[in-house]
């Protein structure tokens, strides 16, 4: 590349190439001239940019190129590819809009990247506070960001925080003012903030509701709870109410007359309601705390009244359960249990017999606990008969397309932006229905010579334990051994001190995950031949006792990516599974890198030695649109498998498409496939390159 | 033979145990019945303590086997050793155990091999013999003999099932850890330090046991907080302490500790 810069028209002629594709008619002339006073490199570097920006929405590779003369100005190199990727995360994320936002607030950008203000984001602290809130209440609180962004409040089943903190002068500071207001909201909800089943907040509250004294009275609510929280907080927690005690500094004045009744360890929400009418009564606002909490009763007690039903189903049904099998079917309402309140309620005493609760129970015990203060007298009343059952909680997921919530999201690679884009597949997984039953049976008395043979060879792969002779110290003594060991003394050479036989038994600890063409190009003989592939595959690997399962993919678009489980890991080889194996037939189209990724992740989870992710495939990677199809689907496989690669995860792929040599080197690398130049040796080869690569 | 002696312990002084419910009465009525007791519960909640308390009780010698997963029939029955040109035949632990009619202390069986736990079967049933192939002998228990198995039910993998034919032979008891008051007490006497003390131990104890399945295999154990205390008694500043023998012995995750610190400092 020469030093030369370019000059405006050249600028634009090329700026034109790469937004020409947008039927935006703006001109590119104005953005050309900006552009020409920068160096080489960077007009260089910019043009990139903006072809990359504009393949996913042309007004980004606009505005990029709008703003890189004061881009470059205010960022070195490595932040302004940090800002762009920052506006292309936002547009994946949230739309054209936000990454318009997040593009234009340069200076919002580039101190960020300064970290000399000690600014202290939601997503920084996120996980150790939850961890942390875990740890408090030993229930899972969801943690977020509140939709103001700026306040604090809870609705009792997740704590709504700021984006972020810069308040203290040190982000230290600042961490530990999020800890706090964390610990003050799940205060809240542990120490009956929100009533109790004797004190109703919603009826204290009633005077004040929709005057314009509301507002007031929920500040004045919230800076008196505040103190009584602390003193609870403290004499359960003192190292935790220190730190709290540090972050509020001294007490305002208007407060201290009110320490001597609400700072008290016993305190409760009643003497808080009492202050509060009387701080009501005068006029003058509530002081302004540091770590300042919103109180929102409408919500927090809907959302509260209904983890208590919920709660109190459980437990009851689980009541149910144990007064059934303790011999009393039938018999209602007689018999009250008593719950073991003290150390978490993991006992009831039913019948003057004691008996300990299911964990889920115990967990709505107490949780219901923590609400109420107590578990209530009702759902300590078994309830009908029949109905400890899980499934009434469960949604019934028949079809895919009608699930609207994915099973989970995948990073994809975006080579052009040499990044990720985050959560950008949603993989939806399902059962493949059954199919016909005696398929299988029919394929194997076609090929019951070869299974026979399949068979045989697989059984000699199989660890069996083993004697080894000589060794210093067994089982038992090896006679060979210690026959010569004599021989040699008398001969008057040392004899051996290895006399023993030792056991050894050769584990072998490999899981396979079989991952399964399902697109549509595999529809007739290819589909047929990956059938009888997996019936062999099955045959080969139950006589050689490895854990395997059996997945195929198939998509349409990166919303809608399944995962078709064929055999799961714990699953058996049965009627269910051949069954599936028959019903295996040709969807959609090909997104490789997301079920690459799913499938390692389900294989991570298998505690063997080595892990084998093995592809049966038609062709390369392709999905509906032409985005992802050619480079772009190769470089995200890729990245793929690097990934399972760096995880412990060996791919390899087989694939009968005889152009595959030309990118699969490039994806599996140079002896990570096998093409098979006719799709009928599919079922005769695969159960060999099985061996192959797992003895 | 000597070596056979070593392997019997006698518990002359008692032990201190603290009994939560029924599992004293239980476990001497298994053994005047010839009952083998299998023992569940998570790791550091006494059931070894117990083991031995009961052996003082009882006046049973102690025989206490920490099974691993390359423990074999030999390790437990015996083998056969060379001396000058001669073979001599050495008991191991268990048929040790059951000539002096002793308790014999299985510890952590699942992580033995499977086909080692088979061995205990004849001793674990109505037989109450272990067959010593290499000697072609049976070895009769006498009545005073007693199987104790324990395992940790928390952090089974999918290889480690207890066998049904196995489990099936044993009388169960439940351990778990013990309610607040009560364990309160045990880290104080145990560790040597006052109430309050104690009290906050066991406060950090529930903490990390609320973190359970949550990044932590299993909460801190009694063990544990017994740690704690004995360092602190040992002049140890309670942070250090509580961070050197519970945080750090719970995980080696980096997040992990961390959140584990926050506890401790929660805590004191």
């Amino acid at each position: 590349m020469s030093e030369r810069r370019l000059f405006a028209a050249e600028l634009e002629a090329r700026l034109d190439a790469v937004l020409f594709a947008s039927h935006s008619h703006r001109s590119a002339t104005g953005i050309a001239e900006g552009l020409e006073a920068l160096p080489r490199v960077q007009q260089e570097k910019l043009l990139d940019w903006v072809a990359v920006a504009a393949q996913t929405y042309a007004e980004i590779g606009y505005l990029i190129a709008t703003l890189a003369p004061q881009a470059f100005v205010m960022l070195d190199d490595a932040s302004f590819d940090a800002w762009v990727l920052a506006g292309l995360d936002a547009f994946d994320r949230d739309g054209g809009r936000a990454a318009m936002e997040v593009l234009r607030d340069l200076e919002g950008f580039r101190l960020k990247l300064d970290g000399d203000r000690p600014v202290v984001k939601f997503a920084e602290i996120e996980a150790r506070l939850s961890r942390f809130l875990q740890g408090l209440s030993g229930r899972p609180l969801g943690l977020s960001i509140s939709a103001s962004g700026a306040d604090a409040w809870t609705d009792t089943d997740t704590l709504y925080l700021p984006g972020q903190l810069d308040a203290q002068p040190q982000a230290g500071a600042n961490r530990k003012l999020y800890k706090t207001l964390a610990t003050m909201l799940w205060a809240q909800a542990r120490f009956g903030t929100f009533g109790s089943a004797h004190c109703d907040l919603d009826a204290a509250l009633a005077p004040w509701q929709g005057t314009e004294d509301q507002e007031r009275a929920l500040q004045w609510l919230a800076a008196l709870e505040s103190v009584r929280l602390e003193a609870r907080v403290t004499n359960e927690l003192p190292g935790l109410g220190a730190e709290i005690a540090a972050v509020r500094g001294l007490w305002p004045p208007s407060l201290e007359p009110l320490l001597v009744r609400l700072y008290q360890a016993d305190a409760t929400l009643a003497d808080t309601l009492a202050c509060l009418a009387e701080c009501m009564r005068g006029s003058a606002e509530a002081p302004h705390l540091p770590h300042a909490v919103r109180i929102d009763p409408a919500i927090a007690l809907r959302v509260r009244a209904e983890r208590i039903a919920r709660h109190k189903e459980i437990l009851s049904r689980a009541i149910h359960a144990l007064k059934g099998s303790a011999g009393h079917p039938g018999q209602r309402d007689e018999v009250m249990a008593q719950l073991a309140a003290e150390g978490g309620a993991a006992e009831i005493n039913l019948a003057e017999k004691v008996s300990a609760l299911p964990p889920e129970a115990r967990a709505a015990a107490q949780s219901l606990l923590q609400d109420l203060g107590e578990v209530p007298p009702e759902c300590l009343l078994p309830a009908g008969p029949g109905v400890w059952q899980a499934t009434a909680l469960k949604g019934d997921a028949e079809t895919l397309a009608s699930q609207l919530e994915p099973d989970c999201r995948y990073d994809e690679w975006d080579y052009r932006r040499k990044a990720y884009r985050h959560d950008w597949c949603h993989v939806f997984e399902a059962d493949v229905p059954a199919g016909a039953a005696d398929y299988v049976g029919a394929v194997k008395a076609r090929h019951a010579a070869l299974i026979r043979q399949i068979r045989r060879r697989f059984e000699m792969l199989r660890g069996e334990n083993r004697m080894l002779g000589r060794q210093p110290e067994g089982e038992e003594i090896d006679l060979d051994a210690m026959v010569d060991a004599l021989g040699d003394r008398r001969a008057g050479c040392e004899p051996s001190a290895r006399l023993f036989c030792q056991r050894i038994r050769n584990q072998r600890s490999l899981a396979a995950m079989f991952m399964v063409d399902m697109s549509g190009s595999t529809k007739g003989w290819v589909n047929d031949a990956e059938r009888e592939a997996l019936v062999m595959l099955c045959e080969a690997l139950e006589s050689l006792g490895d854990a395997y399962a059996i997945c195929g993919f198939s998509g349409w678009t990166r919303t809608r990516c399944d995962i078709y489980r064929i055999k799961h890991f714990a699953e058996r080889y049965d009627d269910a599974v051949r069954a599936r194996i028959a019903a295996v037939e040709a969807k959609d189209y090909t997104r490789m890198g997301v079920a690459i990724r799913h499938l390692t992740r389900l294989l991570l989870r298998q505690p063997a030695r080595h892990r084998l992710l093995v592809t049966l495939s038609d062709g390369r990677p392709d999905d509906f649109g032409d985005e992802y199809r050619g480079h772009y689907g190769i470089e995200d496989t890729r990245r793929a498998l690097q990934e399972a690669r760096e995880q412990g995860v060996r791919s390899y792929c087989i694939t009968i498409d005889r152009h595959g040599a030309d990118y699969l080197a490039h994806m599996y690398g140079a002896a990570g496939y096998t093409v098979l130049d006719d799709v009928k040796k599919l079922p005769l080869k695969v159960a060999d390159i099985y061996r192959r690569l797992a003895s | 033979m000597e070596a056979l002696a070593t392997q019997l312990a006698h518990i002359d002084t008692e032990p201190y145990y603290q009994s939560i419910a029924e599992e004293v009465t239980l476990f001497e009525a298994a053994h005047a019945q010839r009952l083998p007791v299998l023992l569940k519960g998570p790791t550091g909640c006494g059931k070894t303590r117990f083991v031995e308390y009961m052996a003082w009780r009882l006046k049973r010698p102690l025989v206490t086997v920490a099974c691993h997963d390359d423990l074999t029939t030999a390790d437990l029955v015996g083998r056969y050793l060379i001396v000058g040109n001669e073979t001599v035949w050495v008991d191991g632990p268990l048929t040790a155990a059951v000539r002096a009619g002793a308790i014999c202390y299985l510890d952590e069986i699942v992580e033995a091999r499977k086909d080692t736990i088979v061995v205990i079967h004849p001793l674990a049933d109505a037989r109450r013999v272990l067959a010593v192939d290499k000697r072609g002998e049976l070895v009769p228990a006498p009545a005073g003999f007693m199987l104790v198995i324990s395992y940790n039910p928390g952090y089974q993998s999918v290889l480690k099932e207890i066998k049904p034919s196995t489990r099936q032979r044993f009388v169960a008891l439940d351990f778990d850890y013990p309610e607040a008051a009560v364990e309160a007490g045990i880290v104080a006497r145990e560790g040597g330090v006052d109430a309050d003390i104690a009290r906050r131990l066991v406060k950090l104890g529930e903490l990390t046991r609320n973190l359970k399945g949550a990044g932590l295999d299993e909460g801190a154990s009694t063990r544990l907080l017994i740690h704690a205390a004995q360092l602190m008694a040992a002049g140890i500043a309670p942070e250090q302490a509580c961070t050197a023998a519970v945080a750090r012995a719970l995980s080696d995750d980096a997040d992990m500790t961390d959140t584990l610190d926050d506890l401790v400092r929660a805590v004191f």
